[in-house]
């Protein structure tokens, strides 16, 4: 099962290579990772997809907790929470029959044009993995020319939050 | 006032009450060791090649119950001391070890004998540093310290650049440190206890499987309190030898891979398995399918990722072992059930009739000198009063077999990565840490020569190891496999061109037995320690086609043993 697992991460030099070498040391999948600062400079927020059964996701938890690195770490899809990843695409639009229908879907999917040539149009968008997933299928693999996605990041619905 | 970095360095250590540093100086450490010249309290031990500094420290910890301290060059000083690094970490002995750096300015230049230590290292230690400021030094010190000596211990290395320890800082060292990502467990839940001891008391084929973690938590003596008012069964893995006493009649011996019949019998047949301070390692569960079928299992461990990693279990105590144990003692003492007698007398005649098995039983009649007579002997010899360390292989088995150790951090040997070459400097780290102690090494022609060279260290500071060769002219448990799994084809397993280990032991300075004989052994090893202040090699010409029995095959349960 996909698991969206996220931390607060000393930040450290080497703070961010310990979780991945983790991953490649014990064989575990990583399938998109975020990381950056928060509003305490000491603390980085790491975000990461991985995947596994009920025994490989306990591991993962317990060995990431191990990390001296690691200040505190919540499985976000153990509750109800909300996803978001961001992407920014490059389209083929060269005809006006394309800029339109590009233009169309663009605005189906909520998404926004933040740069437009001759040639190309370059999109802006952001939902759950699943919906940029729709989009890409959408426009067709011929109309990409460049795709550039985050990486999910997740918060816990409701009042529920991860903090020191 | 303030100190240079090197100073700083050198006074941590002395007001850690850092006894010995095991080390080799180079160039990046200059300073470092400069400083060390100039005081007397924090003596350093000059080894001959950086993995024996790491082992000796390693040994020195294991025999002790306090950090080993390394110090080595950068580049190839800190890659030579890897193996060591790696080996204290599979079997979570508190090492600090404290490697050179080239100058900040020069880091990721390739300068001369730089190597990126925090990342070759980051696998194998619990944690690392790299201290960029000379203001951090002492902190960062005092964590290693912290790190590698609470929680589940393990090795810390800390990466110090050359320009670091010349620059200049006031000196504080901390008396405590506090770090907020870091907080181990140490008192084990209440109500898991109470259930734990419930679950016990209602056992009717119970048995306890301990490992190193009771050597580690020191809690060999609760233990031994629990399971005789108790009066279960015990079983050890390897690297919980000594933790409780193999003289007891409780006591089944080892288990797993090379573990006696009784002890694994006893694991497959079990209706509740106390697990104290072990990890459920490939080499004790055999198959994990066929792993204790009928059994609950309780598992005491401080560390909560060695818990349910290998093996479901159905009541994990997270806590330190000896503080675990001894709050369920409590908890048994204020209850007035006790366990069911009469399930447990038929319990121990089925053990006993296992016993009677002999699984250890070897032919005493040979021409040949047999590996196992010779740890028969030395056991008697030393009426089981020895520290012995070990290297890896059949000798490592036939030790852990047919050596009783009543005592704890008696038994030192590589468990976890298995570490050819341990044996030797883990010796003298031992000795060092004991110097009235009788210290042996228990070997063979393959792994001596691995760190044959701190023969040399030896010399140089009189440690009056007794080095115990089983010497079979075969890589053994090697061959052992090949002839059990590869129809006999004994390939690269035989060892040609020997050198004469008695003429290298005196080339070394040092006395050299040749035994050819059964007849021989004892008087040798008599003779061995009489000697008590030379290092004494005897190098016994031991049966090359000795097997290790009994043997669980890769793959197999706890009840598919191979007997004799």
């Amino acid at each position: 099962m996909r698991h969206i697992i996220s931390m607060l991460l000393e930040n450290e030099a080497g703070a961010l290579a310990r979780v991945a070498g983790l991953f490649s040391a014990r064989g575990y999948n990583i399938e998109s990772l975020t990381v950056a600062p928060t509003e305490d400079p000491s603390l980085s927020r790491l975000t990461l997809v991985t995947s596994g059964n009920d025994e490989i996701i306990e591991q993962i938890t317990k060995q990431l907790n191990k990390l001296i690195d690691v200040v505190k770490l919540v499985d976000l899809t153990e509750g109800s929470h909300i996803e978001r990843e961001m992407m920014l695409v490059k389209l083929r639009a060269a005809d006006a029959t394309a800029r339109a229908e590009l233009k169309r879907l663009v605005d189906i999917f909520r998404g926004r044009i933040i740069d437009v040539t001759d040639r190309t149009y370059t999109v802006e968008m952001t939902g759950t993995g699943d919906k940029l997933d729709a989009f890409i299928e959408a426009v067709g693999r011929r109309a990409i020319l460049e795709v550039v996605r985050t990486g999910v990041s997740g918060i816990a619905r409701g009042e529920k939050a991860l903090r020191l | 006032m303030e100190l240079t970095g090197a100073e700083i360095v050198v006074r941590c250590l002395r007001d850690e009450g850092v006894e010995y540093v095991f080390g080799y100086p180079g160039g990046a450490v200059l300073h470092i060791y400069d400083a060390l010249f100039q005081q007397e309290q924090v003596k350093h031990i000059l080894v001959r090649h950086e993995q024996g500094a790491t082992h000796a420290a390693d040994g020195y910890a294991r025999a002790t119950g306090r950090p080993g301290v390394v110090l080595v060059t950068s580049g190839p000083g800190a890659t030579n001391a890897v193996t060591g690094i790696a080996t204290a970490y599979m079997d979570s002995i508190p090492l600090v070890v404290l490697t050179g750096q080239v100058p900040t300015a020069l880091i990721g230049n390739d300068a001369f004998q730089e190597v990126d230590n925090v990342g070759i290292t980051r696998p194998c230690v619990k944690h690392n540093f790299l201290v960029k400021d000379v203001r951090d030094l002492a902190l960062t010190l005092k964590k290693a310290f912290y790190i590698a000596t609470t929680g589940r211990p393990g090795p810390v290395l800390v990466d110090l650049p050359k320009d670091v320890t010349a620059a200049k800082a006031p000196y504080v060292y901390p008396e405590r440190v506090r770090i907020r990502s870091y907080n181990p467990v140490t008192r084990g839940h209440p109500g898991q206890i109470r259930r734990a001891v419930d679950l016990i008391l209602r056992a009717r084929r119970p048995v306890f499987y301990t490992g190193g973690g009771v050597i580690l938590s020191d809690a060999a003596e609760v233990l031994t309190e629990l399971v005789q008012r108790l009066d279960y069964p015990i079983t050890s893995t390897l690297m919980g030898l000594g933790g409780y006493p193999a003289t007891d009649r409780r006591f089944l011996g080892m288990l797993g891979m090379h573990g006696t019949y009784e002890a694994n019998m006893a694991m497959h047949h079990c209706d509740v398995l106390i697990a104290i301070g072990a990890r459920f390692d490939d080499r004790v569960t055999g198959n994990v399918e066929k792993f204790c079928p009928h059994a609950k299992i309780i598992h005491v461990d401080i560390d909560p990722a060695s818990i349910s990693k290998n093996v479901k279990v159905d009541i994990p105590i997270v806590g330190d072992v000896g503080r675990v144990l001894r709050d369920m003692l409590r908890v048994l003492d204020a209850t007035d059930r006790s366990p069911d007698r009469e399930a447990l007398a038929a319990w121990w005649r089925q053990i006993e009739e296992w016993r009677a098995m002999d699984c250890l039983k070897y032919d005493r009649e040979a021409p040949v000198i047999k590996p196992q007579y010779v740890l028969e002997q030395l056991y008697e010899v030393t009426r089981g009063e020895a520290f012995l360390t070990s290297d890896v292989g059949q000798h490592q088995m036939w030790a852990a077999q047919f050596y009783k150790f009543d005592k704890p951090r008696r038994w030192i040997n590589s468990g976890g990565l298995g570490t050819m070459g341990f044996g030797l400097p883990a010796a003298m780290g031992v000795q060092l840490a004991h110097p009235d102690a009788l210290v042996c090494c228990i070997t063979g022609e393959g792994s001596i020569q691995m760190c044959i060279q701190e023969l040399s260290t030896c010399k140089q500071y009189g440690l009056p190891i007794k080095i115990i060769n089983l010497n079979n002219r075969y890589l053994g448990m090697v061959r052992q496999w090949q002839e059990f799994f590869y129809q006999g084809r004994y390939a690269m397993s035989y060892m040609d061109a020997l050198p004469d280990f008695v003429a290298l032991a005196r080339a070394y300075g040092h006395v050299g037995i040749r035994v050819d004989r059964p007849g021989d052994v004892e008087g040798a090893l008599r003779e061995a320690l009489g000697r008590k202040d030379e290092l004494v090699f005897i190098d016994f010409q031991t049966d090359p086609t000795e097997n290790v029995y009994p043997m669980i095959p890769a793959g197999a349960g706890q009840n598919e043993m191979i007997l004799v």
